[in-house]
């Protein structure tokens, strides 16, 4: 009788135990790079004139972006055909 | 603080592949990887034919990045987005995850056994000392720290692709759009007329 009784007690915390309202959403933690450092683009020496690397100041972002934007500008073509 | 971005006039874009090729050729990309392609759509139909070159967009909220589990992933200071394939398992997460399709995998062995995680790197190397061997071997070409942009996007012969800080680019084609007249519809009104003032009208004679 006491086995019995003991059986349905575990039998009923089984099954209780099925209805538990735990949190089921995962929660999305947003994470952080793992991996080496990389070097930035403008502290680097430009490259000679005759390898076309153009002109900038090494370390200095400003003139390193003056630069690329030289490049960019060369992509338009009305900049070079309409001045 | 520049957003290195992208951007491919469909309306220009011949399918010459010369941007798949100078990709390749710049960062000597092994066989099977594709950091570039060119995607055509209405292949063959007369004035219906359009071609578009994908790569790695950069995007400024990438979801390569958010997926991968091993966080690998970094965007530079310049808004491009690499990663580091020390850190890399190939898990392919990344592939799923990404809207263009950027992310290649090597052939790495047999019984196709996948490689680390290739893509384009808008020609900025990767998290290894800047121009030196260990990088270009990893990553390819450094083209940023020599002053220059994409291969891809300079060696285009119709000025298709452009390469460089979204506003400039986007300046670029915005100007293109209201010359000839047509040619937003593929990239939206906000990417090639920008946001201008709030409630501002099109300009007239401008298509889309």
């Amino acid at each position: 009788m006491k086995r019995a009784a003991l059986g349905a007690a575990a039998l009923a915390a089984f099954f209780i135990a099925g209805c538990g309202e735990s949190e089921q959403v995962v929660v999305y933690k947003q994470g952080q790079y793992q991996g080496k450092k990389d070097g930035l683009p403008w502290d680097n020496i430009p490259l000679a004139a005759e390898q076309r690397g153009g002109n900038w100041t090494k370390g200095d972002r400003g003139s390193w972006e003056e630069q690329i934007k030289n490049r960019q500008l060369a992509q338009h073509e009305h900049k070079r055909i309409y001045q | 603080m520049a957003r290195m971005k992208f951007l491919c006039d469909a309306e220009r874009c011949i399918e010459c592949n010369g941007c798949v090729t100078a990709c390749k050729n710049e960062n000597e990309v092994p066989w099977g990887v594709n950091r570039r392609r060119v995607v055509t759509i209405n292949d063959g139909v007369i004035g219906a034919e359009k071609s578009i070159s994908v790569a790695c967009m950069h995007c400024s909220d990438a979801p390569c990045m958010a997926v991968c589990p091993v966080d690998c992933f970094y965007r530079t200071d310049d808004g491009v987005v690499l990663h580091d394939k020390d850190l890399c398992i190939g898990c392919g997460y990344c592939f799923y995850a990404c809207p263009f399709g950027a992310p290649q995998f090597p052939q790495a062995g047999a019984f196709g056994l996948r490689g680390k995680m290739d893509k384009c790197t808008f020609c900025a190397g990767g998290p290894e000392a800047d121009k030196s061997e260990a990088e270009f071997k990893k990553y390819g070409r450094n083209r940023l720290a020599e002053g220059k942009l994409p291969a891809c996007a300079e060696m285009c012969s119709t000025k298709a692709l452009l390469g460089g800080d979204g506003d400039v680019i986007a300046d670029i084609y915005r100007e293109r759009v209201l010359r000839r007249g047509k040619g937003s519809e593929v990239w939206g009104w906000g990417t090639a007329y920008g946001p201008g003032k709030p409630g501002a009208q099109p300009p007239a004679g401008a298509k889309s």
